[in-house]
């Protein structure tokens, strides 16, 4: 059983008060405790099962502007104590920063409201090896798939943020993860792919049956790639990417970034960074939301945010340090975006795909190619070759590269938005991005 | 060394005997027990941003039996947690027997010595040079608006208990030092990084005002990026500058040759062993045997003493990197290649330091046989799809090369390449190994380790740029 409330709340006040005795100005803390069961099926039988139980500690103490942190597993009180002295003598010696403070006390969270994030079901190890079974049964009907590797994760977790401005809160949250990768072959080529469902509630989670066949038919679409020319082509980027430019976006208007000068967005508040037609919507409080949240993680009450309205950064993602240094107030976004997503465009996906005659379809990148100082975006990429609006054939080994100020303002969305993860998109097409292969 | 025995009222007599009883109808299994101490101070924007320090306490415990691993954790070293564990292990594996291997090779080499680095250098001392570097690099230039410079240190101590009671023990030092800065000139901003590191204390890299090099190699890099132009995209001639570029071999060749996917033959190399993988001439080591190094270990983290395995022999595969359960399965043995991030995570096969060996031309030559391409001297991160084979990297400093001779910097550019065929593309190798300055962290099935490269120049004579001017 995860820890209750209770335990946690008693291992946060034992740290504040111990702080306080020893000095400290004000003090901040963490308490979280987390069991995970997964399992892991191969080619249709158990390969592994994972069980984990984790404490985790983390105390910010303040003498005055000084801070500094410590963080720990072992939370027998005698070191909590070693810690916390440690902690504090370092407090004692780190310059000061006038930046340096526990949150505004008028925006920190006052009633948490349930969110409906933790569902207690106890989905047994012999039920997720059964859930896997039928999930590996479907994705490897297929001769072409040789191999399915496939795993269940349960986990439950709870925690409790305090600190010496009386705050003292936390709340219970579960997740209930399920992927299978499968890899196909035939005489030219093998190839992988997958496709996964992760939920709070065991009920959310998507049919075994469905999620394998899904896999395996990602899968095989990709056999006998091609390479293509280089060229400058329109690029229609899958669900499972395009979402990829919106943490892309929220990185580049983190507070941090900006205060620090290094972000392609500094200094964009008011200006058009998307074509008019696009909106972007940071919104905390849906109900069994992947990213929702009563308050950041330093208690900071948080509201939905129009990030960007028709085209135009509104705001950015604000914490209390880097806040200060900005002179924003923090908007809860401590620990970054809730749950994420493009309002839907208006056209269909399969107008999308006939838009142009010719295009790119991608359906995976892979490397670190995006530079949030410059824009510059450059990734390796698998998909399709798009004529007429069909498939035509699959492609990989090339590199697409552009510029995100270039291509956010070249960004056109179907109506295909669905609410799956923490970051949702709709199918995304930009214009005038070069793809280099042969 | 950590004493795991002196914390609670788990003695060492009991958990070798619950160690014993679990595993005894295994294949194989150990408790392993952690403890580790980390330090990292950064200073940021003209101030120390954060100094953190973190203790931290653990224990795995696995048993395997045929191909099923059972894995649980803790960081409640007690008497209770490893029993629950302990059952945790023997529901999974209730239907399934084996037959406990006790053998374990044993060696007395240590490549690195016990200390601990956080301690070993006061808190201000650090603190001083993180500001000395900030003072440096903004008076060198009016261009720098930004610097962050961090020290990063830790101690692990590790103890592996397998069944019967055998006992083997570990301590590892680590140390990163790292700088970061901007610059910004008529309207363009750059970043250039450069950091060191290893398995020593920072006195050895910090001693004749050493930083100083560190901040002139991150200025130069942000320098030369100001004055870069859009990179060529398409498919020309490649040559790669010695020591880090070969991360070029880590995400081509070496995750390829990791036992575990060629066991599940998902790898592209699987069925190429003995097979000519790479032009003559090329020979790839892993070794966790160079003293210091950051992907070094005396013994891995299932006990057995790292080793250099050659990987690839003057073009033909000899070897996979193996752990002891993919060895078992095999029909090998362990390389000593066995390694996790921490005691939450489960052991996978593993690179150390990953190494191309020197041929005998020279980097002059390369760069003169080339009418068109480009000159690749530092990257960012990589990344390898295993099953396709096809592989990326990015560059954070690099030239074209037209005519035989270096010209303009070009902007960070992707290169994509396919792993079993890139090694047969390269025509020379230089005479001018070196080791990466140890700044690598390989990630795997979302667990991060330690590791290092190291090449000579290479020419490459096909690979696919993935710039934006056509």
């Amino acid at each position: 059983m995860v820890k209750d409330q209770e335990f946690l709340k008693s291992k946060a006040s034992y740290c504040l008060d111990l702080a306080k005795k020893m000095g400290a100005t004000d003090a901040s803390v963490t308490v979280g405790h987390s069991i995970s069961e997964t399992v892991n099926f191969r080619n249709k039988s158990l390969e592994a099962s994972d069980r984990s139980d984790g404490l985790a500690l983390s105390i910010e103490t303040y003498l005055g502007k000084r801070r500094s942190s410590i963080s720990s597993s072992n939370l027998l009180d005698e070191n909590i104590k070693t810690l916390i002295e440690k902690c504090f003598e370092t407090t004692k010696i780190t310059p000061e920063d006038e930046f340096n403070s526990l949150p505004d006390k008028n925006l920190l969270s006052k009633k948490i409201s349930s969110l409906n994030l933790y569902d207690e079901t106890r989905f047994e190890n012999d039920k997720k090896i059964k859930y896997l079974k039928d999930l590996e049964e479907s994705a490897s009907s297929d001769k072409q798939i040789i191999n399915t590797e496939s795993s269940f994760t349960e986990n439950k977790s709870n925690f409790i943020l305090a600190n010496s401005d009386g705050f003292c809160d936390g709340y219970k949250t579960s997740s209930f993860t399920t992927s299978c990768v499968t890899v196909a072959k035939d005489e030219n080529s093998m190839e992988r792919d997958y496709e996964f469902s992760s939920k709070r509630h065991l009920s959310d989670i998507k049919q075994a049956k469905d999620l394998g066949n899904k896999a395996a038919k990602q899968t095989i679409r990709k056999l006998s790639p091609k390479k293509i020319g280089s060229e400058k082509i329109s690029i229609i980027f899958d669900k499972r990417i395009s979402k990829r430019m919106l943490s892309v976006f929220a990185s580049a208007i983190s507070a941090s970034a900006i205060a620090r000068g290094t972000s392609f967005l500094k200094d964009k508040i008011d200006e058009q960074v998307f074509t008019d037609a696009i909106n972007v919507i940071d919104k905390p409080d849906i109900i069994k939301g992947m990213g929702s949240q009563n308050f950041d993680s330093e208690g900071v009450n948080s509201n939905t945010l129009k990030l960007i309205e028709n085209g135009i950064l509104k705001n950015y993602l604000v914490d209390t340090y880097n806040g200060k240094k900005l002179k924003l107030k923090s908007n809860g976004r401590s620990g970054g975006t809730t749950n994420l997503y493009f309002e839907k465009g208006n056209i269909s996906y399969e107008d999308l795909m006939k838009k142009n005659s010719r295009s790119l379809y991608i359906t995976e990148t892979i490397g670190h190619g995006s530079n949030l100082v410059t824009g510059d975006y450059s990734v390796g990429a698998t998909g399709f070759l798009v004529e007429d609006g069909e498939f035509k054939y699959p492609v990989n080994e090339i590199t697409i590269a552009g510029n995100f100020k270039d291509m956010f303002k070249n960004i056109i969305l179907a109506n295909d938005l669905e609410f799956e993860y923490s970051v949702n998109s709709p199918t995304m097409m930009i214009e005038g991005m070069t793809a280099a292969g042969k | 060394m950590s004493n795991f025995f002196n914390k609670s009222d788990l003695t060492r007599q009991n958990a070798d005997k619950i160690v014993s009883d679990t595993l005894n109808n295994c294949d194989d299994g150990e408790l392993y027990l952690e403890e580790s101490k980390s330090e990292s101070i950064v200073l940021d924007d003209n101030k120390i941003k954060s100094s953190n320090y973190s203790s931290d306490l653990g224990f795995g415990f696995r048993a395997i039996s045929n191909e099923v691993v059972a894995y649980s954790y803790s960081n409640e070293i007690s008497k209770d947690s490893l029993k629950n564990s302990s059952e945790n292990l023997k529901s999974t594996l209730k239907s399934i027997k084996g037959t406990y291997n006790h053998e374990i090779p044993k060696s007395n080499k240590k490549f690195y010595e016990d200390i601990n680095p956080i301690e070993e250098k006061s808190l201000d001392s650090k603190l001083e040079v993180l500001n000395k570097v900030n003072d440096f690099l903004r008076k060198k230039d009016g261009s720098v608006k930004q610097v962050t410079a961090s020290f990063a240190g830790e101690q692990k101590s590790i103890e592996i208990i397998r069944s019967g009671g055998e006992a083997l023990t570990d301590v590892r030092p680590l140390i990163r030092f790292n700088v970061s800065v901007m610059l910004e000139k008529n309207g363009r901003k750059e970043t250039g990084v450069y950091g060191i590191g290893g398995r020593q204390s920072y006195d050895d890299y910090l001693k004749n005002d050493n930083w100083k090099n560190v901040c002139e190699e991150a200025f130069r890099i942000a320098t030369v990026n100001l004055e870069s132009k859009p990179a060529p995209a398409g498919e020309m001639k490649v040559v790669l500058g010695p020591g880090w570029p070969a991360i070029l071999i880590h995400e081509a060749i070496g995750h390829g040759l990791e036992g575990d996917f060629n066991r599940k033959k998902t790898s592209a190399f699987h069925d190429l062993m003995g097979e000519k993988v790479a032009s003559e001439g090329v020979t790839i080591v892993d070794d966790g045997t160079i003293d210091n190094r950051r992907g070094s270990l005396t013994i891995d983290d299932e006990g057995t003493p790292t080793e250099r395995t050659v990987l690839i022999e003057n073009g033909i595969l000899k070897n996979f990197m193996q752990d002891r359960h993919n060895a078992r399965l095999m029909n090998t043995r362990s390389t000593g290649s066995g390694r996790r991030e921490n005691y939450r995570h489960i052991v996978l096969p593993r690179m150390r330091n990953t190494m191309m060996l020197s041929g005998n031309q020279t980097q002059d030559e390369m760069i003169k046989s080339v009418d068109k391409g480009i000159f690749a001297v530092s990257f960012g991160g990589g990344q390898v799809d295993i099953t396709s084979g096809k592989f990326v990297f990015n560059c954070t400093e690099a030239y074209e090369i037209n005519n035989g001779k270096i010209g303009s910097p070009i902007k960070g550019a992707t290169l994509i390449g396919d792993g079993p065929s890139i090694l047969k593309e390269v025509s020379m190798v230089g005479n001018d190994m070196m080791l990466d300055p140890g700044i690598g962290t390989c990630g795997k099935a979302g667990q991060g380790v330690p590791v290092g490269v190291a090449q000579p120049s290479i020419l490459i004579d096909k690979m696919t740029v993935g710039g934006t001017k056509l």
